[in-house]
């Protein structure tokens, strides 16, 4: 204890080096749980896009560029759906449901997506959450939009609010569905997931903002209004994908290969856990980069403080004598050293972590809203504290080397000062 | 032995080399101081004075011979058996700079006791440690009592010496060994330190070892040894 009090003594006396690392360990530790922080939560997102989904289908591709266009909303497709083997599935004997996907259209900067009821009554999230609506109600008309939570909250877009969707996904497209506007209907509540950042409209909407169009650019001669476009027959010929839900997990495997050995078109399913385990192993590699770093940087911490305790050494062998002419055994000198780099880490460690807080206060909303990443501001969790326990303990074994050089120094030196 | 006073430090056919070194620094025949004596120790630079010191206090061990320290073996403990026996009976001064720097004036005095906890029951028989530290502070003369809690490094030399002394004689051990405390004062300084010293040993019942160049400080004790009539190394 006395040696506690004498640590704590010194390491004030030389305050502007010791707090010069005190910061380098708190920035360290910071760092540290900052990256395992988001890993997890970013992992945790990503398993939380999607739940309940059995099979997700679309043109025959990769597993992880369908998985990008269908969930993250990431990327195009490279081929279409046709409505007939859409059909042809969504009447499978062993299929409950089935949710199409038409994707292809923004509005600034938001992707538009085409789809039906059965996207909120059956599109999960979490752990089997469903979506839920903030305000309003599903899509009723062709010419009405279900906004997710965060196009409302970006664009401050409230019920009732006509909005005009670009044909392609420039964010200023210059071929404005100027013609046909979409009334908001709805509002989704907040997900976490990339339904936040979508537009809903009815399969028939896009169809409808499609007529009149061809390749791309309005055609010249042919006006049709929204109330012309309501009485036209509005059947999509193609989709872009579909999510298939089954009456019985079981049947997963056998309904993927009828999919995948479909005849009449080239069709590829997906089992979504799968695919997003492949997907998170890519990326695994950056975050285990940024995991490495990390660490390094915690070791260049740890070394900084080491540096600082060896170089103290020379000019303490008087204090050092001293200690000992007053009754300090070596063992007193070399737990004075140890307390010294155990109260640096601890002090480091407790810096970093209220940096660590602050930091997240400040990213919380910005990380949101920049990239759809909602980290949720929690305790630390055991595995943290595993963490900081590790680096206190790292802390008090770097420590026992200036301890023993100090402790083998008293004991050659003894009370006969040198300098 | 008829003697009335039982002797504090006796050693017998000492010597001592320095490790790696053939020739011997001492070679003590015999050695006794007793009990509350005021021993002047001279002799030249060199002459293994601050040694002779460190044997006595169980810092260096004999090459061969015996140390005895208030009846106990020095030459047959454990260095961790010297060293506690060293904190609990021997107080320290040295020539200068004897302060731990980021300390204040009365921590540097109760160091000891957090070593010892002899000398801290002793110092706090009547009051508390605190109150011990500061008594002592004033008898040697740092009776200002805004000084105790400055940090040493404001102190004058003296004034570190005074805290020195005061630290070394705190818990009343028997023995102070004291090489060279006086080389870094002036002569009225050094009188006065001394007188203050002997008083506060004689008031501890503490025997005083007092090493130093300074022959004119050879006549204020009443015993003198001279290392070259006492060390037959180098003689033969
Ligand atoms: N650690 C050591 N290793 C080897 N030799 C040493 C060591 N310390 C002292 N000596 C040698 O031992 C001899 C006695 O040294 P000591 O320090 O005891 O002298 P001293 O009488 O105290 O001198 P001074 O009056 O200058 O303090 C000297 O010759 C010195 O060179
Ligand atoms: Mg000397």
């Amino acid at each position: 204890m006395a040696m506690l009090r004498l640590a704590m003594h010194s390491l004030w006396n030389r305050r502007v080096t010791a707090f010069l690392t005190v910061l380098t360990i708190a920035v360290s530790v910071c760092l540290l749980l900052g990256v395992e922080k988001i890993r997890n939560d970013a992992r945790a997102n990503f398993a939380n896009t999607i739940a309940g989904t059995d099979l997700i289908v679309g043109a025959r591709s990769g597993s992880i560029q369908l998985l990008l266009y269908s969930v993250f909303r990431i990327g195009n497709a490279t081929n279409n759906v046709s409505w007939e083997s859409y059909q042809h599935f969504a009447n499978h004997r062993s299929v409950a449901w089935t949710i199409p996907l038409s994707l292809g259209d923004s509005h600034r900067g938001y992707r538009v997506l085409g789809t039906d009821h059965n996207y909120f009554q059956h599109y999960k999230f979490a752990n089997e959450r469903p979506l839920s609506f903030a305000q309003g109600q599903a899509f009723d008309d062709i010419f009405e939009a279900v906004l997710g939570a965060e196009v409302a909250k970006a664009l401050n877009y409230s019920l009732g609010q006509e909005i005009i969707i670009n044909h392609g996904l420039g964010k200023v497209g210059i071929t404005q569905h100027k013609d046909k506007p979409f009334v908001v209907s709805g509002i989704l509540a907040p997900t976490g997931t990339p339904v936040d950042q979508t537009i809903h409209v009815s399969l028939q909407g896009i169809e409808a903002i499609h007529i009149g169009w061809q390749n791309g650019m309005p055609m010249r001669n042919l006006k049709i209004t929204a109330d012309q476009v309501r009485q036209l027959e509005l059947q999509p010929k193609t989709i872009t994908a579909f999510m298939v839900g089954l009456d019985s997990k079981l049947a997963t495997f056998r309904v993927q290969r009828d999919v995948n050995d479909y005849r009449a078109e080239p069709l590829l399913a997906v089992l979504p856990g799968v695919a997003l385990q492949e997907l998170w192993g890519l990326m695994s590699i950056a975050e285990r980069a940024l995991l490495i770093i990390a660490v390094f940087v915690v070791i260049s911490g740890l070394i900084g403080m080491l540096t600082m305790l060896l170089a103290s050494l020379n000019e303490r062998r008087r204090e050092m004598a001293i200690l000992r002419s007053v009754g300090a055994r070596p063992i007193h000198i070399f737990s004075l050293l140890v307390s010294e780099a155990g109260l640096l880490t601890i002090l480091g460690a407790g810096l970093g972590v209220a940096l660590l807080y602050s930091l997240l206060l400040i990213a919380q909303p910005l990380l949101e809203s920049q990239v759809g990443l909602y980290i949720d501001i929690t305790m630390l969790s055991s595995y943290d504290l595993q963490l900081i326990g590790f680096i206190i303990g790292a802390g008090f074994i770097i420590g026992l080397i200036p301890a023993l050089r100090a402790y083998r120094q008293s004991l050659a030196d003894g009370m006969t000062i040198r300098i | 032995m008829t003697e009335r006073i039982a002797p504090v430090i006796t050693a017998e056919h000492l010597t001592f080399a320095y490790p790696g070194k053939s020739q011997h620094v001492l070679d003590i025949p015999h050695l006794q101081i007793n009990a509350a004596e005021r021993v002047f120790i001279k002799g030249a630079s060199g002459s293994g004075k601050s040694t002779l010191l460190s044997l006595l206090a169980g810092v260096l061990v004999p090459t061969s011979g015996v140390i005895n320290i208030l009846g106990q073996p020095l030459n047959q403990m454990r260095s961790r058996q010297r060293d506690h026996f060293r904190a609990d009976h021997i107080g320290f001064i040295f020539q200068m700079f004897n302060l731990i720097p980021y300390l204040s004036v009365i921590d540097n005095v109760i160091l000891p006791c957090h070593f010892s906890k002899q000398r801290q029951s002793k110092a706090c028989t009547q009051h508390s440690v605190h109150q011990e530290a500061q008594r002592l502070l004033r008898h040697l003369g740092l009776d200002d009592d805004q000084l105790h809690h400055r940090r040493v490094t404001e102190l004058s030399i003296g004034q570190q010496q005074r805290v020195a002394a005061a630290r070394a004689l705190i818990g009343a051990p028997e023995i102070i060994i004291a090489d060279e405390p006086t080389s870094s004062l002036d002569a009225d300084a050094r009188a006065s330190f001394l007188q203050l010293l002997f008083a506060e040993c004689a008031a501890a019942q503490s025997t005083l070892l007092f090493v130093s160049h300074d022959a004119s400080l050879e006549s204020l004790f009443p015993r003198s040894l001279a290392l070259h009539d006492l060390n037959q190394a180098g003689t033969h």
